[in-house]
């Protein structure tokens, strides 16, 4: 029996006390702002960008390899510069980092939800089945992800529906092992010995008191492993693995232009370098942030 | 009074298999043995029909092993446990599943017992419904019922259990318990984390709802005065055994084994004032390694050699009243009782 | 009668929560004598912990002492810097805790933690600190005191935990010890002898001893005075005896009364309806008079100040009247 002062929180759901939790400090405002223009741009880049990069019949070659500042051939402003294709580096960027997040997000999610399934399942059923299923995790996990990821890309071929599907195989163990050693606490909580004392089936128990207990960690970790995923899929591209040339990720842009590096031409690599690092730093951030806020510690 | 539940011969080990590298270890020399815990050590009670009887002891004794094996949350390792006669795993599903839920529990955390991501409604409904008990469209109703018969405002039923103090989440587990409308609740330690005043509540609470839905208790609890004024009758466990139950009275006015005798010795009273403190000495000894023959030997006052070896029976010392120990005290009460 | 060793003057505390500002100890005054048991109860909420740790000096933000005095043989603690209240810490104040794993490291030996504890606060040998942990631990009532000074605190149990932090405690031989709830969550057995071992050690020391807790029957086989703590405030204080056998203010007595013990067996329990108000939204008046017996109409207007009778006080309007006995 602890002797805090006892204040009874009248009405405030769990959800709105930690979106106000997040918010009390200043800087999660700066990275919270910054990730929603990120996707912002993301989704909407067709209608932002000046141009349609990957459209052949905006391109003229002869506005190819300009910098930054300069004039197209009909009067509009390159701001970051042209590739070598005449692409204005801008568009490029935003079309770019809308292939790169769309990646990252999506691998992400369907292998949160794969992995978090097989961690609680083997969690629940405990003995042979979950040693088994740990040890597959544990096997996975001790191989390099660009390893895996570049074998099943060579198996697959290029194209963004097979990166994302290398992107989910690489991941789930991952989520399986959080979610596992998280259920491992839960399952022996007085509240599951409640729902097994009431006789509910064990999917309900399973699915309707188990895991929706071991979501937070994973929302942090899930948060975190999408700039993973984007950094890794950057990586893949510019190994030249991964997104096709038609649909390039920034990875890609910055493939494209580090041949140009030592003569010169910077822009043509630096700004989708820069664009990844952000996108990067930013949901770092946000993650650092969501899991001072989901710390069980703060218990109310 | 017709038996409920009979305990038969219940016995729970804990075993702590030595593993891989434990194995290898052993064939470099090491000693790694396997650990087994006698929790709960060939237990032979019954609880009847509409009785309240208390389960008292020390930690470690096994009295919330045994309170989960009758409520059908841990497994025994040998022995049975029937409810109406029936053993738990003999019958159909749909019998299984019915007995099962005659026998609840009451857990002694009220915020650990309760999911912290449902709301009250659900925690309380989820059962009925899933059983039966009531349709959809009526849970709200039902719930509500249940909300006031153990005195909480239905009006809250839409929030979180961390909106609530502790004295109202202990109703909520209650209500939740009552929800699927059981015969027999098993309170594991129920008020032990509650306030003083709270307490009493919830004990009146017990009582009310005892005499108003023709309920029987196992009472666990290692809070004398409480078990005390609650229970009709009384078992004290110490190390996995029974070493004496008895009817309430009879047991608090006249201990026969050592053990009870020191236990309530120690209890400090109200109304004992300026008190000395402090004769049994020793610890209770850790389950993993326990003395032979009486567990109780090496910290007993009467001990004799005979006591090492072979465990005493429960042998009757009075009409209802048994003690496991080859030479119980018989007759004369405690020095001071316990004021009535 | 000497001059107390520990006196507490109006102490306030207050938390800062979203809620605004939360009271927990408002405008407490005790005064501990030389030997003296000082049992201080209440329940969750009451303060009676925040006051514990607002003697060492234990009160993190978003907690602060607001106003109040505290003094320690003399020496003003409040505002008192850092280094000054840690010298003062262990030497002439101790306090032990419910969970003795607060006290000791986990991953330290026992015999390291006590040696440290007395190298720093004197210049004597390994050796001979040494032996006077091993003595300490013998004073506590530990067996084979030599072996056990090698052992980790998660070897031992409970029971032994919490004896090795009452010998780290009283090792420097204290002016004042605070123990808060330490035998709360132990067997009776176990906790009737680290009672009687705190009992002793205090009485041939000569330590003041203030026993936090919520349990009337411990304080009333242990203690000298009692205190009785409600939201924040003293109700009522005074010798045991006649406070536990004619309480005057009525929570006192609604706390005796719902006692099981006090009541005839089988019978419903004389409950105190309600419950403790929020710390954050106290009514104005008194704060017990919600729930109170017998409350009348002035309660709710202003909240009531001392009355004092002998060396008794209470902090009501309308006592429990003279003849009303608990049994």
């Amino acid at each position: 029996m602890t002797d805090t002062p006892f204040i009874l929180d009248r009405g405030e759901s769990l959800w709105r006390q930690r979106i106000s939790q997040f918010f009390a400090k200043p800087s999660a405002y700066v990275s919270f702002g910054l990730l929603v223009l990120l996707l912002l741009i993301a989704i909407f880049a067709p209608m932002v960008a000046p141009q349609n990069p990957y459209d052949l019949a905006q391109l003229d070659i002869m506005d190819g390899r300009l910098p930054p500042g300069s004039k197209s051939m009909d009067g509009k402003i390159f701001w970051l510069g042209t590739d070598e294709q005449g692409r204005d580096m801008l568009s490029a960027i935003l079309y770019g980092l809308r292939i790169s997040l769309f990646v990252g997000v999506v691998s992400t999610f369907f292998a949160c939800i794969i992995g978090a399934s097989i961690g609680v399942f083997a969690a629940y059923k405990g003995g042979k089945v979950e040693s088994f299923v740990m040890r597959l995790v544990d096997l996975q996990l001790s191989f390099p992800a660009i390893l895996i990821a570049l074998v099943l890309l060579a198996a697959f071929g290029r194209g963004v529906d097979k990166v994302i599907v290398a992107l989910i195989i690489v991941q789930w163990a991952y989520y399986a092992r959080t979610v596992r050693g998280n259920a491992l606490v839960e399952r022996n909580r007085d509240y599951m010995e409640a729902a097994r004392c009431l006789a509910l089936p064990r999917s309900r128990i399973l699915f309707s008191h188990l895991l929706p207990n071991c979501l937070p960690p994973l929302i942090v970790v899930a948060t975190v492993q999408v700039a993973h995923a984007i950094a890794l899929e950057a990586t893949l591209s510019f190994l030249g693995v991964g997104v096709p040339v038609t649909e390039p990720s920034l990875g890609m842009l910055i493939k494209n232009g580090y041949d140009y590096l030592m003569s010169g031409k910077y822009w043509i690599s630096t700004w989708p370098g820069l664009a990844l690092v952000l996108a990067i730093v930013v949901i770092n951030l946000v993650g650092d942030r969501l899991r001072d806020v989901l710390n069980p510690r703060l218990a109310q | 009074m017709t038996a409920l539940i009979e305990i038969e011969s219940v016995s729970k080990r804990f075993v702590k298999r030595v593993d891989l590298a434990g194995k290898i270890a052993n064939m470099l020399g090491a000693h790694n043995r396997e650990q087994i815990v006698r929790a709960v050590d060939d237990v032979t009670l019954t609880i009847r029909q509409g009785e309240v009887l208390g389960l008292v002891g020390e930690s470690g004794c096994g009295k919330s092993t045994l309170g989960r094996m009758v409520a059908g949350i841990m497994q025994t390792s040998a022995g049975r446990i029937l409810y109406e006669g029936r053993a738990r795993e003999d019958g159909v599903a749909s019998t299984q599943v019915a007995d099962a839920l005659a026998v609840q529990m009451i857990f002694q955390d009220p915020m650990a017992s309760l999911n912290p991501r449902m709301r009250i409604e659900d925690i309380i409904g989820e059962a009925p419904v899933v059983h039966g008990l009531v349709d959809a469209a009526g849970k709200r109703d039902y719930v509500a019922g249940m909300m006031q018969k153990v005195g909480l405002d239905p009006s809250v039923m839409g929030r979180f259990p961390h909106q609530f103090s502790g004295g109202q989440r202990a109703r909520i587990g209650i209500a939740r318990a009552l929800a699927v409308k059981p015969k027999v609740l098993v309170c594991d330690e129920a008020v032990a984390a509650l306030d003083v005043s709270i307490q009493a509540q919830v004990l009146n609470l017990f009582m009310d709802l005892r005499a108003e839905m023709k309920l029987t208790y196992l009472f666990v609890s290692h809070d004398l005065s409480v078990i005390r004024h609650i229970a009709d009758r009384v078992a004290v466990m110490y190390l996995g055994r029974i070493v004496e139950t008895a009817d309430t009275d009879a047991l608090f006015e006249a201990p026969a084994h050592p053990y009870t005798r020191a236990l309530l010795d120690e209890v400090p009273r109200i109304d004992m004032r300026k008190k000395r403190f402090a004769v049994l000495k020793g610890e209770v000894p850790s389950p993993l390694n326990p003395p032979s023959g009486c567990h109780f030997h090496p910290r007993c006052p009467r001990m004799e050699d005979i006591c090492k070896t072979g465990r005493p029976p429960l042998l009757a010392v009075g009409p209802g009243h048994e003690a496991a120990c080859l030479f119980p005290q018989t007759g004369g009460a405690l020095p001071e009782p316990m004021s009535q | 009668m000497s001059a107390p060793i520990l006196s507490i003057h109006d102490l306030k505390v207050e938390f800062g929560t979203r809620q605004g500002v939360v009271k927990a100890v408002d405008g407490v005054s005790l005064n501990v004598y030389r030997g003296e048991v000082l049992g201080l109860v209440g329940e969750s909420g009451s303060g009676k912990s925040v006051t514990g740790l607002s003697i060492l000096g234990l009160i993190d933000p978003p907690g602060r002492i607001a106003s109040g005095s505290i003094k320690l043989e003399g020496t003003e603690l409040i505002g008192l810097p850092e280094d000054e209240l840690r010298r003062l810490r262990g030497e002439r104040m101790a306090m032990i805790f419910q969970d003795p794993m607060t006290t000791l490291n986990p991953v330290l030996r026992i015999d390291t933690q006590m040696i440290e504890t007395i190298r720093a606060h004197e210049n004597v040998s390994e050796r001979a600190a040494r032996s006077r942990a091993e003595e300490a631990l013998k004073r506590v009532g530990i067996p084979s005191p030599a072996e056990r000074l090698l052992t980790y605190p998660h070897q031992l149990s409970g029971g032994m935990r919490q004896r090795v932090a009452i010998a780290i405690a009283l090792l420097m031989s204290p002016a004042l010890l605070v123990a808060d709830e330490p035998t709360t969550a132990l067997d009776v057995t176990i906790q009737s002898q680290i009672i009687a071992e705190v009992q002793q050690l205090c009485s041939e020391t000569g330590t003041a001893l203030i026993w936090i807790t919520h349990d009337l029957a411990v304080v009333a086989g242990l203690a000298d005075r009692i205190a009785v703590m409600y939201a924040g405030r003293i109700v009522e204080e005074g010798d045991v005896d006649p406070v536990l056998d004619h309480p005057r203010h009525p929570y006192t007595y609604g706390l005796l009364g719902s006692a099981p013990s006090n009541n005839r067996r089988g019978e419903k329990l004389a409950q105190i309806p309600g419950m403790t108000p929020s710390l954050a939204n106290l009514p104005s008046g008194c704060a017990f008079a919600p729930r109170c017996a017998f409350a009348q109409g002035d309660c709710s207007t202003a909240p009531p100040t001392l009355t004092h009778d002998g060396s008794r006080a209470w902090r009501c309007f309308h006592p429990v009247p003279d003849r009303e006995d608990v049994r």
